[in-house]
């Protein structure tokens, strides 16, 4: 049951095939059992079991909050979440516990959704593979399935695999099955990243269809909530439900037509699919290409008239992004100076002293370092050298966008990530600004230009662990990028983490494989 | 010179009790808003004799005016001064992680209004900044505010002083409005050395702020404080700013610099703390004056911050905790563009109207300014330049003043010195506003009906009068009945009175008859001091004069 879309399992409690608590036991005992994967920051069982009775109570008397009453969500610890702690999985928050509730959290509450805890990050969600976080380096649910442990020598303990980040947690909590669907937030890709390496389809809404409010700010130009589920349906179903305006975040733009549901047969014979040159980047993997041409060809082979087309300034995005990035970083990052909450130094000579230490000791040192960077980009002296041009690149590389799209074409496809996700081991041999410029380089150039990408599941690589593919679509046309990757999703037949390894309920020999589960 | 300027201007307060009796009430008006420099600057202009050439000062204002709205610039606390500490603050005011600014709409007409009354250019499209500095009143370590594009822009203020020897002629001068922009306030921070703590308020943080920029239009304190009392007028009109200095409601700095005329500025210095109109006329005067002496001195004037004294009447250089910042600028992210229409064919189409700021509707809504005010009260009244400044000055004075005279038939000329001496002179010697006077302007309309119709002298109008003050709610009817204050009207009588002044004083008498027809006065008012001043002055005159023929 853990591994149903939220509409059959929405179907199953309507019909009393499945009743909220026992899901949400079921969830509480999962998220108990891979432990180890370090999804989690805080676990919100006695809550959880609170709402799962009462979605109970609701649907017993055939009065449910609507297609999410009783489902099982875990969201980003960067999501303001009322009396429960938000931490950023960073020291300076690390008993922050909010008055109020991000917007997006409050809808799905709203719903009758069932909050399971909080997922791990990269501190203040900087980062890409949930490796630079307080509490710890979050590990991919593939890492201990079949195909990926046979064609291992080392022991599970050791070899795994990141989750992608900055949202590992929340892509963690999904693939692993302890909830149905989850935010992640996604400023440069840290939703399709996480997405991509966890087998997940995972969403980057068009900027300013979901409300910011409540959502702890890394880059607010480009900072979106982001959804992670296990189908392109179940993200349809939550998008609809938390797109709109919302009075709280002045950049918050009506929802176009309703997202209730795809269309089941989306015909592609009059669609035109982009292939960005650009995108056949150094460092692409030949399972990735050869993914990304697999599709392509699909497309073709249905009618669909799959062009080149050309993203010329793409290359800049990288460094575009470092400047706005470390800029808006320096300037939300000021607000945490341990006077009004969060961690305060025992410093106390004075309030300067104070000020240095706190921020010091709460921060760690990708943190400091963009802070850093951010207010030496707008000194006065350099503002117009750094941020003014970057803002012009950010113009250029939207425009880029919009020239392609303007031209006829309705979707671009794109790889997600260079390649599958590496080895933990691997992954931290680079310091985080440089593996931040290798992973985003597919991700990043989309929040510059604010539009909706959506990454989706495409197959397993050699080594047992999934490749994920992206759509971009033009501004507020999320609805038509998931009628596409639902065609894409309906094709690929991308397996169910749960083929592979074993649950409680059912022990069977193959535990032996998924012990550390 | 700083004492003698404190002396003074204790001498000028006090003076002020005693002007509204002594002397026409402008003049006293006037002084409120000035300072012995301001009256030597008259005679010889606050400057320095260097070999030919002088020194003359150089003055531009920046002030902060606290938006008289509910709710703050970006949240929906409310607005209150002296409210318990903290108690007004929402997430968003004290910084919490993911709140986002929502920008209000009245205080943008506030802002829109308060550029149109000055003549500004309204920009259609604003924009927000955020300027960066870390303080313990600023909770996000930055302070929202308009530095790329302000809401209004180049507009122009007309203010007026009294010049001329009498000084009694109006000379209307203009100061060029550089900009206007919206901003948050700060929060107020509290420290207790004793305990080295340092106590937060954040009340305030967060409230909307119109910073007005004034260029160095101006030339000395006088000038400064006639143009920012001009103003706190005019934005009490409009109702986007209360205005009171000593609340903080208004918050003026003085740029101030001295040159030779005609050559480049010098090197200015800001002079902060200053918290009323009349201080901030003395602050400028003496940092002029100081400047002048440093330079005279072969000194140079240092680019740098200094507070007000009140007490010493200097300033004094400030730990400057600004001073070599970079305020990192950066445009705030979380606020679209501040777009407003010039009227409502110009709203895009779907826009909803009541959501939108239309310049023409609040155009239409503009109150008339205080300087239309004067003019109209001196060319339908008929009264002095002058009354109408003192009229215009005190706030609801130019309502009661309308109010008696709609009352009475009683010409205005003759109203308005019972308005500006007897009722202003006892407000102000009570430091009372005209709204707590205890003599309500039909009250006072029925005495001055009751002098106008002969029914009582004018001394003993005013005798009741300051009983009405004393005895609120009493009529001028009702203490001139239990008084008896009304004309003697029994001519038996009144010759009787006569017959014994006349009789008493054979002296005056001879010499009324021997042609000094003077002596009849000092008769007539030994009759009024029998009488109580409560004979009619015609009808004496007319039975001395027979009587002593």
């Amino acid at each position: 049951m853990l591994n149903l879309t939220i509409k059959r399992l929405s179907q199953a409690f309507r019909e009393g095939r499945l009743s909220p608590t026992e899901v949400c036991r079921s969830c509480l005992n999962r998220i108990k059992k891979t432990q180890h994967l370090n999804a989690y920051i805080s676990v919100t069982e006695e809550l959880a079991l609170k709402q799962a009775q009462e979605a109970e109570t609701r649907l017993s008397q055939g009065a449910p909050k609507g297609p999410l009453d009783g489902i099982p969500f875990a969201v980003k610890d960067n999501f303001c979440t009322k009396n429960i702690r938000t931490t950023c999985a960073s020291r300076m928050l690390k008993d922050y516990i909010p008055p109020y509730s991000a917007t997006v959290v409050q809808k799905l509450l709203d719903q009758g959704a069932v909050l399971m805890g909080k997922t791990n990050m990269d501190e203040f969600a900087m980062g890409s593979g949930s490796t630079d976080g307080f509490y710890g380096p979050v590990r991919n649910p593939w890492s201990y399935t079949a195909p990926y442990r046979e064609q291992s020598s080392a022991a599970p303990d050791s070899d795994w695999v990141i989750s992608g980040g900055s949202s590992g947690g929340s892509a963690a909590a999904v693939a692993s099955l302890t909830s149905y669907l989850a935010l992640g937030s996604d400023t440069g890709g840290s939703t399709r990243n996480p997405g991509a390496l966890c087998g997940l389809v995972a969403l980057k809404p068009t900027y300013g269809l979901l409300s910011r409010h409540g959502l702890i700010p890394l880059v607010n130009s480009m900072d979106v909530p982001g959804i992670l589920t296990r189908s392109v349906s179940d993200t349809a179903i939550v998008l609809g439900i938390l797109q709109d305006l919302d009075v709280q975040d002045s950049t918050t733009i009506p929802a176009p037509a309703s997202l209730a549901d795809l269309p089941v047969d989306f015909n592609v014979k009059n669609l035109c699919v982009g292939i960005p040159k650009e995108y056949h980047a150094p460092g692409l993997s030949e399972e990735v290409l050869a993914q990304w041409s697999h599709v392509a060809d699909m497309f073709e082979r249905s009618g669909a008239r799959v062009e080149q087309v050309s993203l010329p300034h793409t290359q800049y995005s990288i460094v575009c992004y470092h400047v706005l990035c470390c800029a808006e970083v320096a300037s939300n990052m000021a607000r945490f100076d341990g006077l009004e909450y969060g961690h305060r130094s025992e410093v106390d000579s004075s309030t300067e002293a104070m000020y240095g230490s706190t921020r010091h000791e709460g921060f760690n040192d990708v943190v400091r370092g963009r802070i850093l960077s951010g207010n030496y980009f707008l000194l006065k002296q350099n503002y117009h050298h750094y941020f003014v041009k970057a803002q012009k690149v950010r113009r250029l590389i939207a425009n880029d966008f919009k020239v392609v799209f303007d031209s006829g074409v309705d979707v671009l496809l794109t790889p997600t990530t260079l390649t599958d996700a590496s080895p933990y081991s691997d992954f931290t041999q680079e310091d985080n600004r440089t593996r931040s410029a290798q992973e985003d380089v597919f991700t990043q150039p989309v929040n510059v230009a604010g539009l909706p990408a959506v990454s989706m599941p495409t197959a397993l690589s050699r080594q047992g662990l999934p490749i994920g593919l992206q759509l971009i679509g033009p501004a507020l046309q999320d609805r038509k990028l998931l009628s596409v990757a639902q065609w894409i999703e309906q094709r690929v037949g991308f397996p169910s983490i749960s083929d592979y390894v074993e649950f409680s309920e059912s022990r069977t020999r193959r535990e032996q494989i998924s012990t550390v589960w | 010179m700083a004492a003698s300027t404190v002396a003074a201007s204790e001498l000028i307060k006090s003076m002020n009790k005693q002007m509204s009796t002594l002397y026409p009430i402008a003049s006293c008006v006037i002084r409120r808003i000035s300072t012995t420099s301001a009256r030597r600057h008259s005679q010889s202009p606050l400057t320095a004799q260097s070999d030919s050439q002088q020194l003359v000062g150089v003055v531009g204002l920046e002030i902060h005016a606290q938006i008289n709205s509910n709710t703050k610039l970006f949240s929906g606390s409310p607005v209150r001064f002296s409210a318990p500490p903290n108690s007004l603050v929402s997430f968003f005011d004290a910084s919490l992680p993911g709140t986002l600014p929502v920008l209000n709409r009245r205080c943008v007409e506030a802002a829109v209004m308060t550029g149109l009354a000055l003549n500004c250019t309204i920009n259609q499209k604003s924009l927000f900044d955020r300027k960066h500095y870390f303080y313990a009143d600023l909770p996000a370590g930055y302070q929202i505010t308009q530095q790329r594009r302000p809401v209004a822009v180049d507009g122009t203020l007309t203010y007026s002083l009294l010049g001329g020897k009498q000084r009694n002629q109006v000379v209307k001068k203009n100061v060029h409005i550089k900009q206007i922009q919206l901003e948050q306030d700060s929060g107020k921070s509290l420290h207790d050395d004793a305990r080295s703590h340092t106590l937060i308020d954040l009340n305030r943080a967060g409230v909307g702020l119109m910073e007005l920029v004034m260029e160095p239009d101006m030339s000395c304190g006088e000038e400064a404080a006639a143009a920012v009392r001009e103003l706190q007028l005019i934005l009490q009109a409009l109702g986007t700013c209360q205005g009171n200095m000593s609340e903080g409601q208004m918050r003026v700095d003085a740029n101030v610099s001295v040159r030779k005329p005609g050559e480049p500025l010098g090197v200015r210095t800001e002079v902060k703390n200053i918290n009323s109109v009349r201080y901030l006329a003395r602050a400028i005067d003496y940092e002029i004056q100081r400047q002048i002496d440093v330079l005279q001195r072969g000194g140079k004037v240092q680019n740098e911050t200094r507070a007000f004294d009140s007490k010493s009447g200097e300033t004094i250089p400030m730990r400057d905790k600004e001073g070599l910042q970079d305020y990192r600028f950066m445009p705030e992210p979380n606020l679209p563009p501040l777009i407003v229409y010039e009227d409502n064919a110009s709203l895009p189409a779907g826009t909803d109207a009541c959501q939108a700021v239309v310049v023409q509707e609040i155009r239409d809504r503009l109150p008339e300014l205080p300087g239309v005010k004067r003019d109209r009260l001196v060319q339908t009244h008929g009264i002095l330049p002058e009354h109408s400044f003192t009229l215009v000055n005190e706030d609801g004075l130019v309502e009661y003043f309308e109010a008696v005279l709609k009352a009475t038939r009683k010409e205005p000329r003759k109203v308005i010195g019972w308005v500006t001496k007897e009722l202003l002179g006892r407000l102000r010697e009570r430091d009372m506003s005209v709204g707590q006077s205890p003599v309500a302007p039909l009250a006072l309309a029925e005495l001055l009906e009751l002098q106008e119709t002969g029914r009582i002298s004018s001394s003993v109008a005013k005798q009741v009068f300051q009983e009405m003050w004393r005895s609120p709610g009493k009529t001028a009817p009702q203490i001139i009945q239990e008084q008896d204050l009304g004309l003697v009207s029994d001519m038996a009588q009144l010759h009787d009175i006569c017959q014994k002044v006349v009789d008493a004083h054979p002296d005056e008498v001879d010499a009324v008859r021997n042609g000094n027809k003077k002596v009849l006065n000092k008769l007539m008012g030994l009759v009024q001091r029998e009488t109580k001043g409560r004979a009619d002055p015609v009808v004496v005159r007319e039975i001395l004069q027979e009587k002593t023929s």
